[in-house]
């Protein structure tokens, strides 16, 4: 028969690369790599009885930043306080300290102040071995109901961006190299070191409605 | 000259769209609150995806339902007193290993007033999902 020898003719798939180019860029388009961030806090466990359960706690080793219904924000210890009135000043415009300075100063107590944390010597093993830290303090948080979650995740920042700084100063000071290319063995020494001892405490409603 | 062959492109584009393919996560939940994250410089990534659970708070898309602040679990608005059945919810679809590892990203739009999210967070406090996070925005500053 005359079709048994008959070629199969080639398919052309030179749009082949057209196609797949179009499902390539659909799908280049949809994904969403991005990873979700934030700030990571730990909330404290729910009361187990009807009455709070209020740690007592030294007013020396308290620094509590007050953020008010004007979104202004207080930092108090025993040293005095300080007053910010916008977001800008917390970062140090206008002549003010810095909140993160003050939360340094607070957390270091270099000068072994009575107005500042108690230091207590506390072994963290080598390098590091025994060292001087104020263990004990604490930085309360408090808002207002009708602050904005603005200025109140600007406060946390500043915060977390003091205690970075510290862990930044000690990987450097006792590994001589930058937190990031730590190893975990050795963040987690420098963590211990600089604890972060945030109070998310218990919502107070004095601005009014 | 010779042309060049270009046989073998298809293959390769193949291959990259598969990669895409996998990779790609589809938004599961539309979202029904309009939110501009607050900006921060200090933000952690948050890794894996399926250890996360958000709740999702800002005042609703649609305007007739009003510019009041709402709250998204899933694919519904929901109250503050809902949260703990929610965290339950997701919970229990998690493996056991993963259920402590859970963390809660809290995505709320930086207009909110704290008292909503003190209640959320009271909630959270309550239901025993005490890892959250706040979401934010890299910022410069």
């Amino acid at each position: 028969m005359a079709r048994t020898n008959r070629k199969v003719p080639a398919l052309n798939a030179s749009s082949m690369a057209d196609i797949s180019f179009l499902l390539l860029t659909f799908f280049l388009l949809v994904s969403n790599m991005d990873v979700d961030s934030g700030l990571a806090r730990r909330l404290p466990p729910p009361p187990q009885t009807e009455e709070q359960t209020t740690v007592d706690v030294q007013r020396r080793n308290l620094l509590v930043v007050l953020v008010n219904a004007q979104n202004e924000t207080m930092a108090q210890n025993q040293q005095g306080s300080e007053w910010y009135s916008s977001t800008e000043e917390l970062r140090g415009s206008g002549g003010k300290t810095p909140l993160k300075d003050k939360v340094k100063e607070f957390v270091l107590n270099v000068s072994n102040s009575a107005e500042l944390p108690e230091l207590t010597e506390e072994d963290f093993g080598a390098p590091i071995g025994t060292v001087p830290v104020t263990s004990q303090h604490v930085i309360s948080i408090q808002n207002d109901a009708t602050t904005s979650y603005k200025t109140y995740i600007a406060v946390q920042n500043e915060v977390v961006r003091a205690y970075n700084e510290l862990r930044e100063e000690g990987a450097r000071k006792y590994f001589n190299t930058s937190y990031e290319e730590l190893t975990d063995e050795q963040q987690k020494q420098i963590n211990d070191l600089y604890p972060q001892r945030i109070s998310e405490a218990e919502p107070k409603n004095y601005g009014g409605k | 000259m010779p042309a060049l062959n270009t046989a073998s492109m298809p293959d390769l584009v193949f291959a990259i769209l598969f990669f895409f393919m996998v990779t790609t996560t589809m938004r599961s939940e539309t979202l029904m609150v309009k939110m501009k994250l607050p900006t921060a410089s200090e933000v952690q990534k948050l890794e894996k995806k399926s250890l996360v659970t958000y709740i999702n708070i800002g005042p609703p898309m649609e305007a007739r339902l009003g510019t009041g602040t709402q709250m998204q679990l899933n694919d519904r608005f929901a109250q503050v007193s809902e949260i703990q059945d929610y965290i339950a919810q997701e919970k229990a679809s998690m493996n056991e290993a993963d259920q402590p590892l859970m963390t809660v990203s809290i995505k709320a739009d930086e207009e909110t007033r704290m008292q909503y999210i003190t209640d959320v967070k009271q909630a959270l406090r309550q239901a025993y999902a005490l890892k959250i996070s706040y979401s934010a925005r890299q910022g410069g500053n």
